[in-house]
């Protein structure tokens, strides 16, 4: 079996980061993923997988610059590592594999890789 | 967001401010406010929280508790005595705060606690407002019908307690119960058992407390079963209540009975006669002011035109205050003894468990000085000054805790005894929070206070003067300590005095003549109408079988004062007070054991004794009469004749009321009716062992229907003793234990003292000093402290006890004696328990001492 070490959560913050590029931080992301799947969830809960994934090597992060709205406070910026980027290609592909396998489904999605 | 790492914080808040922000955008400032703290709490989570410096403190407190426990451990004596100290100090105050508890609750177990009271009334009495409780039967009629919108209900209950003979065919109980009239069951909630609380409607019904209940019945069902009372009346078990704690109006009660059965046929609308209490409910948004004020002159319209000018008054005393707060002087409500008492052990717990706690934090301070070395160490690998202070402070909170413990296995051992001496029945409330919620959190500030000194202060030191040996304890802990040596002594000292004095006190009433014998003497209430006519017959079968002396009838007890009457005259002369009368039979004088000063007893022989009497010395002196005996005197009670009297002869005073008042004035007729109570004197040369089954044979055989149901003379006399002997008692295990502890805190303080000069001490025996000369160095201080202690106890415990005595009439005096004996004896057991360090250190080889460094 393959360890994809992603959990659901964590890959949808994954894709969140990568997709949000420069504005990844913790407040948007949070924002972001309670409008894309119309889950509530908090920004500590958000921030406390940012940082599991950074200790995984999945993300990097760098404090960016400050902004007024903030009362000047700096933001922390993540980044997807190529590491990252590998383990969430593994699990999409682990899904479509088995997406693939079971028969009901195999028909309609054949995605070409 | 205090808890937040700090190379977060910066971020986050900024994160939080801008949802803030958002959010205000969106929804209100209070949503917006809402959401940030919900977010904040969400930042509850272990990557987000700071982490404490150290890495591993699981086996930091290890350590801690390992040398505390070894530091308990090294030092097992004093450890016992700190412990077990504070472990009585909290016991007694447990003790105490129960018996105050339970001081408090009378009456609460009643569920219209705040709305029932009784009606008092205030009598002129020359020039004195009297307040008593006995009522004419007629005032509840009025009240019940007139002033009805006023009261929930009025019940008007018999004022005495009623002695009847309750008996299921072959089952005969003696029993006391109130009569009552039928809305009581209500107004004091009983919780029946069986049956229903207005069951006394019927006037030929019952109410059963269920002990009584279960004595006749045993499990079967009470209910319309027939009994009989005094084996006069047959009547029907109404109901069954569950007991009434010890701590309730009525708890001395063991069935309620209906008042129109002890009237039986009675009138209720009568102005005349005072036998009845009258309880009232006020309605619940009345107060009792409003109430009484509106009834206050009630009975005017219905007394006799003597009374009525100089007026009587009306008013109601709330049940909340009946147990504590009764005592009227001149109609106004006065600081009662039972009161007083309340204050007075509640400062004396108060001041054990003060002392306790000094104590505990004394030596708690005095002991962490020779931990400075170990502070010092630990500073210097790198403690931080907050652990130092946790280290300690849990040490003496754990310390204070295992006292705690120990003081709930303490009282729970001594309750049955406490409750034995104090005359309650009190349990450990286990399942009541403040309870727990009080005793832990008292235990917490003392483990704080004790373990304040070496945690703050130790602490503060820099750890190379401590480890270098330069470090001194400051002046201001031994000077404190002195204080409060001394204070504990003058609590101890003022203790043992008062003790004594209470006994004394008792000692001097008991040595009292009591004018009358009454060992060996029987006393029974012949209440059965079996009784009538068949007094000659007793007397003869009695004194047939040689264990009698003789009997005797009077109208009330030897041991009280029942009875009083005024309207005396002699030669045109009448007498103001009020004398005690009493009916007795011819041979009363001979069985309760009269002495006669004066003329002779009631004589069968002579005809004319019918209309004689006895009186007493003190009637003698109020009569003025230079040679009574002879002399005739008119009496008139009330203005009817009753006619005239010669004095036979003059007895001594006799103790029938409290042994500490003066005798009253006394005044003895000669009955012609059968009385009530009966008094046997038993022969003296036989044993009670062999005479009782010889009496109880002849009553048995006579009146079988009542039951040999005696009481010693003795036992009732003695009993005028008790509520002294109790204060006394208790007093003395207070004292004791004051003693005790005071003498353990010295005892473990002047260890200390001899420790801490450990290498002086040698020094003074290498260059030559003698034992005596160690002995004195020692022992001085604590002496002179124990001195000061006794000069500052002797005149306040003087003041406090001459005060105490004030309240009775007839008392000892205070003599020099006692101050001198109790500062001996203080400072005796000082000597002794400061002489065994002294001697100890005295002893020991200089070498011993010095070998160290």
């Amino acid at each position: 079996m393959i360890e994809t070490r992603l959990g659901e959560f964590e890959e949808v913050i994954l894709l969140l980061v990568g997709i949000l590029g420069e504005e990844a931080y913790a407040f948007r992301i949070a924002e972001e993923f309670e409008s894309q799947t119309k889950r509530s969830s908090s920004i500590g809960a958000v921030h406390s997988t940012l940082t599991r994934l950074e200790e995984k090597g999945f993300l990097k992060s760098e404090m960016g610059k400050a902004t007024a709205e903030r009362g000047g406070r700096r933001k922390r910026i993540y980044t997807i590592t190529a590491y990252g980027r590998r383990a969430l290609e593994d699990a999409r592909d682990f899904r479509i594999s088995l997406w693939s396998q079971y028969p009901a489904f195999a028909k309609k999605f054949n995605y070409s890789i | 967001m205090r808890f937040l790492r700090d190379d977060l914080a910066e971020e986050v808040l900024g994160d939080l401010e801008e949802k803030f922000y958002a959010n205000l955008h969106k929804k209100s400032l209070r949503a917006a406010r809402l959401n940030y703290w919900y977010q904040v709490l969400q930042y509850f989570r272990p990557f987000a929280i700071k982490k404490s410096p150290t890495i591993n403190t699981f086996d930091m407190y290890l350590s801690y508790f390992k040398i505390g426990w070894r530091n308990l451990l090294k030092q097992k004596g004093y450890s016992a005595i700190n412990i077990g100290g504070l472990a009585i100090g909290i016991s007694v105050a447990i003790l105490i705060g129960l018996w105050i508890h339970d001081e408090l609750s009378y009456n609460k177990y009643f569920e219209h606690y705040e709305t029932i009271g009784q009606i008092y009334r205030l009598d002129k009495v020359e020039n004195e407002t009297e307040a008593s409780t006995p009522q004419v039967a007629g005032l509840g009629t009025l009240l019940k019908n007139s002033y009805n919108t006023q009261f929930k209900s009025v019940v008007m209950v018999r004022a005495m307690l009623e002695e009847r003979v309750i008996a299921l065919s072959e089952k005969k109980f003696t029993q006391h119960g109130y009569f009552m009239q039928p809305e009581g069951g209500d107004m004091f909630s009983l919780k029946m058992k069986h049956g229903s609380r207005d069951g006394l409607k019927d006037k030929m019904s019952i109410l059963l407390s269920a002990s009584v209940a279960e004595k006749l019945f045993g499990e079967a069902d009470p209910i319309n079963q027939i009994v009989s009372m005094d084996a006069k009346w047959d009547i029907k078990v109404a109901g069954v209540y569950e007991d009434l704690p010890r701590n309730t109006r009525f708890h001395d009660a063991s069935f309620f009975a209906p008042l129109e059965l002890y009237m039986d046929g009675g009138s209720l609308d009568s102005w005349d006669n005072y036998f009845l209490d009258i309880y009232v409910q006020i309605h619940e948004n009345r107060s009792f002011e409003e109430v009484s004020s509106i009834i206050k002159n009630a009975t005017l319209p219905h007394l006799d035109e003597e009374k009525r000018q100089s007026g009587q008054e009306v008013f109601i005393h709330p049940m909340r205050e009946w147990h504590l707060n009764s005592e009227f002087r001149n109609g106004h409500l006065v600081t009662s003894p039972q009161q007083k008492a309340v204050w007075l052990y509640g400062v004396i717990g108060a001041f054990v468990l003060f002392l306790a706690c000094i104590n505990f934090m004394n030596l708690s301070t005095a002991r962490s000085e020779k931990r400075s070395r170990e502070v010092g160490i630990r500073k210097s690998i790198g403690s931080y000054r907050t652990q130092l202070v946790q280290q300690f402070l849990g040490e003496s909170i754990l310390v204070a805790c295992i006292a705690f413990v120990l003081s709930i296995v303490i009282v729970g051992l001594a309750l049955p005894w406490f409750n034995f001496i104090a005359d309650k029945n009190m349990t450990i409330p286990w399942t009541n929070y403040l309870f727990w919620l009080s005793g832990i959190g008292f235990t917490i500030v003392t483990g704080l206070l004790a373990g304040s000194y070496p945690a703050l202060y130790l602490s503060s030191f820099q750890p190379v003067k401590v480890l270098k040996g330069t470090f001194k304890p400051g002046i201001g802990s031994s000077i404190s300590r002195r204080v409060l040596v001394v204070f504990q002594f003058t609590v101890s000292v003022s203790l043992i005095i008062g003790t004594v004095i209470v006994y004394q006190q008792i000692q001097y009433a008991k040595s009292r003549p009591a004018g009358y014998s009454p060992k060996g003497l029987l006393s029974l209430r012949a209440g059965s109408p079996e009784f009538r006519g068949k007094y000659d017959v007793l007397r003869t079968q009695l004194k047939a079988t040689g264990a009698v002396e003789d009997i005797a009838e009077s109208n009330y007890s030897v041991t009280s004062t029942k009875g009083w009457n005024g309207g005396f005259s002699w030669k045109g002369r009448t007498y103001d007070p009020s004398f005690n009368t009493i009916f007795v039979s011819y041979d009363y004088g001979r069985t309760v054991g009269l002495d006669f000063i004066d003329g002779r007893d009631f004589s069968r022989e002579v005809a004319s004794d019918t209309a004689g009497i006895l009186i007493n010395e003190s009637a003698a002196k109020e009569f003025g009469i230079e040679n009574p005996v002879g002399e005739l005197l008119k009496w008139a009670p009330g203005g009817s004749d009753r006619g005239t009297y010669q004095i036979l002869g003059v007895v001594k005073d006799m103790i029938k009321g409290s042994p500490y008042e003066q005798t009253r004035p006394s005044v003895i007729f000669l009955s012609r009716n059968h009385e009530q109570w009966l008094y046997v004197r038993v022969n003296p040369d036989l044993s009670l062992h062999d005479a009782l089954p010889k009496i109880e044979a002849v009553f048995k055989a006579l009146v079988p229907s009542a039951p040999f149901d005696f009481r010693f003379a003795d036992d009732e006399y003695n009993a005028k003793f008790r509520a002294e002997e109790r204060t006394g008692q208790l007093a003395g295990i207070f004292s004791l234990l004051t003693i005790f502890i005071s003498c353990s805190g010295l005892f473990a303080l002047s260890a200390f003292t001899a420790e801490q000069r450990k290498k002086e001490i040698g020094i003074r025996k290498a260059f030559g000093a003698s034992l005596t000369d160690i002995w004195t160095l020692l022992s001085r201080e604590f002496f002179l402290l124990v001195m000061i202690s006794c000069l500052v106890a002797v005149p306040l415990s003087y003041y406090a006890m001459s005060s105490w005595l004030e309240q009775y009439q007839y008392r000892t005096t205070i003599s020099m004696m006692v101050f001198i004996l109790a500062a001996g004896a203080a400072l005796g057991i000082t000597m002794v328990t400061v002489s065994f360090q002294a001697f100890k250190t005295g002893i020991m080889k200089p070498v011993e001492a010095l070998k160290q460094d």
